[in-house]
């Protein structure tokens, strides 16, 4: 199973994450998932997003990301995992998981 | 076929109920098809339950299902004429009729987890679970829980997709999960029993009993699932005094414990004592089915062990933190201390603005000390949380009357 898991910045559990030894740094758990991870990387703040649509064959352009919310996705890795056990193991060592959160979505597969 | 004792027209449905769940689960495992295995195993049941009451119960009513099943499967699968189907049909074909009892009992639990999967949302793990374990009619869910038909069908048809396309595994977790999911399922197998018990829906707490019952014959050496099973069957026990015949809630104190199921209690304190066995100290629900346990065996109100109680929920608050079990640590205070003492501890509660049974139970207090202008003032503040139409409600509605409201 191929997963996109979206890294999430989220300020408001960041205020309360609660630090302990057992973190990992993000260079150890890159190499914890060697094998598991196609690729991934950190994308730049929300500032700099744009948001493009077409409307009546005019495109749009927007400053900013499309949603208006206090959370926002900081980074991304494709994980190729067994199953989504695997991919929830994964991503509840990244260090975002704790003051931020990850989102597991399963690439796409059309029904029969 | 022959039709020995148990094989009276009476007993048909729970001889084929016992094994259909099996049934589904071991050709979920083969198909991956969760639709494709309930239909065939609807189709082999009421093929069972036409046929049996004439030519007797099969010597082996598990393998007669399974035989007609399969083969009901392998005609769909025919028609389909997929790769995928082929593939299916393969599993079907090679896979022995009549297992050793453990890969199936392996599959039945793996039907349980995966049903209780963290992924699924929690209204979702209880109507699958109902629907594909305990083997009840979307229209009975449907109408357990209040919703409409189509709306139930659509939820479950989406978890059902779920599982399939987030990868969901089938399977009984590994030990470094099963402590964590065991809990998951045990949450599930209370909220059924709880939607049962507290709206006198019978049939849902008899599922609930029913499940919790099979997930301890599957997994004999976990204390929590057998402190569940105590937990519900004291409960349950209870079950017929707690209403009166005009449907209105009956309080503990005043129910006929005569009328107490008195071989049920005995069951759930044998469970308990059995959980002990494994000297791992008590989880949440080792430590509720305690506390049922000291209210079951009491032989009037007057003699509930008060101190026993808060001393268990004092456990059950570090297992389990929350202001439901501090509120109800708070009442067992006023009863083993002073009515006072109660008071001040419901004053001290924190995290339960708008809960109905903070001021319900400040008002019992009152009451019984006989201060009835501030009990009428904490009843008014309890009906204003309750909602309208509830025993709840009428209940607080018949104690305001008695404090002269």
């Amino acid at each position: 199973m191929r997963y996109m898991m979206f890294v999430v910045a989220d300020p408001a559990a960041a205020a309360e994450a609660e630090p302990s030894d057992n973190d990992l740094t993000i260079d150890e758990w890159l190499a914890e998932v060697e094998g598991k991870r196609i690729t991934g990387d950190a994308l730049s703040p929300v500032d700099d997003a744009t948001t493009v649509r077409v409307s009546k064959g005019e495109v749009l352009v927007t400053d900013g990301p499309f949603t208006e919310s206090k959370e926002w996705i900081a980074g991304f890795d494709i994980l190729e995992c067994e199953d989504l056990d695997e991919a929830i193991a994964i991503a509840s060592r990244h260090p975002q998981a704790k003051g931020g959160k990850l989102e597991l979505r399963p690439f796409w597969t059309p029904d029969e | 076929m022959t039709g020995d004792d148990a094989s009276t027209a009476e007993t048909i449905p729970s001889v084929v109920a016992a094994e259909r769940a099996t049934l589904v689960a071991t050709l979920i495992r083969l198909t991956g098809d969760w639709d494709l295995a309930e239909d065939c195993v609807q189709d082999s049941v009421e093929k069972a339950l036409a046929r049996w009451p004439h030519d007797g119960v099969p010597r082996a009513p598990g393998a007669w299902l399974t035989t007609v099943a399969r083969r009901r499967a392998l005609d769909l699968l025919r028609r389909r004429q997929t790769e995928r189907a082929k593939v299916q049909e393969v599993a079907i074909m090679e896979a022995p009729v009549q297992e050793a009892p453990d890969p199936m009992s392996d599959d039945l639990l793996r039907l349980i987890f995966t049903c209780c999967h963290p992924a699924l949302a929690l209204e979702n793990r209880v109507a699958l679970t109902l629907k594909t374990v305990a083997g009840l009619s979307t229209t009975e869910i449907a109408r357990a829980f209040l919703v409409s038909e189509a709306t139930l069908s659509q939820r479950l048809l989406r978890t059902k997709r779920k599982i399939a396309h987030a990868g969901i595994p089938y399977r009984v977790p590994p030990d470094h999960l099963l402590a964590e999911r065991t809990s998951g399922v045990l949450g599930v197998l209370y909220l059924i029993f709880n939607e049962g018990y507290g709206r006198a829906e019978e049939h849902l707490s008899a599922e609930a009993l029913r499940l919790t019952q099979l997930l301890v014959d599957l997994m004999p050496y976990d204390d929590e699932a057998r402190g569940l099973l105590a937990l519900v069957l004291l409960q349950e026990a209870r079950r017929s005094t707690r209403f009166d015949t005009a449907g209105d809630l009956v309080p503990m104190e005043d129910q006929d414990r005569s009328r107490w199921d008195a071989a049920m209690i005995e069951q759930g304190c044998l469970h308990l004592r059995r959980a002990g066995v494994s000297r791992r100290s008590p989880g949440a629900y080792r430590l509720q089915a305690e506390i049922a346990e000291c209210h079951a065996t009491a032989p009037d109100a007057e003699s509930t062990p008060w101190g026993k109680i808060v001393g268990l929920f004092d456990d059950l608050l570090l297992a389990r933190p929350s202001p439901v079990i501090a509120l109800n640590r708070a009442i067992a205070v006023g009863f083993r201390d002073s009515y006072d003492a109660g008071l001040r501890e419901l004053a001290a509660l924190d995290g339960l603005d708008g809960y109905p049974l903070l001021p319900a139970a400040r008002g019992d207090f009152l009451r019984r000390l006989g201060r009835r202008h501030e009990a009428r003032r904490a009843y008014g503040e309890a009906l204003g949380l309750t909602p309208e139409g509830t025993p709840e409600r009428r209940l607080l509605e018949r104690r305001l009357v008695e404090v002269g409201g």
